[in-house]
């Protein structure tokens, strides 16, 4: 690797308190402190931000999407997780 | 028979027929992939390379006003070249290769940048032509069926569309200006004009690529469909300023319900997509010059990095 190459990493952005951060793209950098620099340069020039959350890209490990099937079907066959699955008459009230 | 033989490439044209967006890690076609690769680079590389021409005028701003504008759009072009950068690598190509194929001339950037900027109006006509057209692309784009590239669309919309309206302004001070400016603002329509109709790229019969690219929903709008669209939009508000399209066939055509337009030089286009513009040799050394000038900066960066992670380690074993 060329020694002037800085690794890549995921930035995450808090728009507002109460509100989870949320993953807005990537940027290259030296360092955790200067990702985040960046990040502000790059993700909030318009107050799209209040925290901002640096990742390196190689510390993310993600799901395959070949594992789709085996990892998700199985919630697909159980409606009665959902309020909706059970018949409650109209007349009850607050349910 | 054991199960109907459907190819992974049509499971991934069904998928995307079905209006789904291509994430990064799902499979896809490599012609797909190698597609999406070239058109998202070498939109960011415009991106970039888009920065030149108008910085050009940064230390020349009419006022502080308008200098403060400028720069905010300059800063804006860059960061709209990295929300790109960052989603080709999504799709597995390294950041240094990107760079390296644009400083090679391997790969292009939009034929526009390779125009110089020799007035102040340019700085308005870029802003209201150039990145006009590039909003009719662009707002198509943000329907694009790979899910990175869709989603840094969206970013670049909101924010080209203070580019466009700013340099409308621009061009609205001068042509309500005194005669000199007035001129100045034609002047500068008449040189951008047509290279802004070139944006849009070659006529769809010429274009062999498109059908493809329409076919895999990277692009949902042809190149003269968009550029019919451009014209449609911009002609009226050539006309509120008092200015006039260089182009002697243009007409209303009341049937087609669009304007008729004069036919493009694409002699013009393909020589400078060739490297023969005004600016291409001067655009791609400036480029090559500040890489390399920054070269030290990275480099120092990554020892400082290196040399504070070891700080960190030598005081925790101390610890």
């Amino acid at each position: 690797m060329n020694k002037d190459h800085w690794k890549l990493w995921e930035v995450f952005l808090r728009s507002k308190n109460g509100l989870s951060h949320k993953h807005v793209g990537s940027l290259h950098a030296a360092d955790a402190e200067m990702a985040i620099q960046n990040a502000r340069d790059v993700y909030t020039r318009r107050s799209e931000g209040i925290s901002i959350w640096v990742v390196p890209s190689e510390s993310i490990k993600a799901s395959a999407p070949d594992e789709k099937e085996p990892l998700f079907a199985p919630s697909d066959d159980k409606v009665y997780r959902h309020p909706t699955f059970y018949d409650i008459p109209d007349d009850v009230e607050h349910m | 028979m054991m199960g109907t033989n459907v190819s992974l490439e049509e499971n991934f044209q069904a998928y995307v027929d079905g209006e789904n967006k291509v994430e990064p890690k799902d499979w896809m076609p490599e012609k797909y992939r190698r597609t999406l690769i070239r058109q998202i680079s070498q939109h960011a590389h415009s991106e970039i390379i888009g920065m030149q021409p108008e910085a050009n005028w940064i230390t020349r701003a009419p006022s502080l006003r308008a200098k403060l504008i400028l720069l905010a759009k300059v800063q804006d072009e860059a960061g709209h070249g990295l929300y790109l950068y960052s989603a080709a690598e999504t799709l597995g190509e390294p950041r240094e290769t990107m760079i390296s194929d644009l400083q090679s001339g391997k790969a292009k950037y939009s034929s526009i940048f390779n125009y110089p900027t020799p007035s102040w109006a340019d700085m308005g006509t870029i802003g209201w032509l150039v990145d006009g057209a590039a909003i009719q692309n662009q707002v198509m784009l943000t329907r694009t069926s790979y899910g990175p590239y869709a989603r840094a669309m969206v970013k670049i919309c909101k924010e080209e569309s203070f580019h466009q309206r700013q340099g409308y302004e621009v061009v609205m001070k001068l042509a309500q200006g005194t005669p000199e400016q007035k001129a100045m603002a034609q002047e500068s329509l008449n040189r951008w004009w047509w290279p802004s109709l070139m944006m849009f790229g070659p006529s769809d019969d010429e274009s062999p690529n498109s059908a493809q690219s329409m076919k895999w929903k990277i692009k949902r709008k042809s190149n003269d469909t968009l550029r019919q669209e451009f014209v449609d939009k911009t002609v009226p508000q050539v006309e509120y300023l008092g200015l006039t399209v260089p182009d002697s066939d243009l007409k209303w055509n009341e049937a087609r319900g669009h304007y008729d337009f004069g036919v493009i030089n694409w002699d013009e286009f393909y020589n400078v997509v060739q490297g023969n513009g005004p600016c291409n040799k001067e655009r791609i050394a400036h480029h090559v010059e500040a890489h390399e000038e920054g070269a030290w900066v990275r480099e120092a960066a990554n020892a400082f990095a290196q040399k504070q992670a070891q700080r960190k380690k030598n005081t925790g074993a101390a610890a």
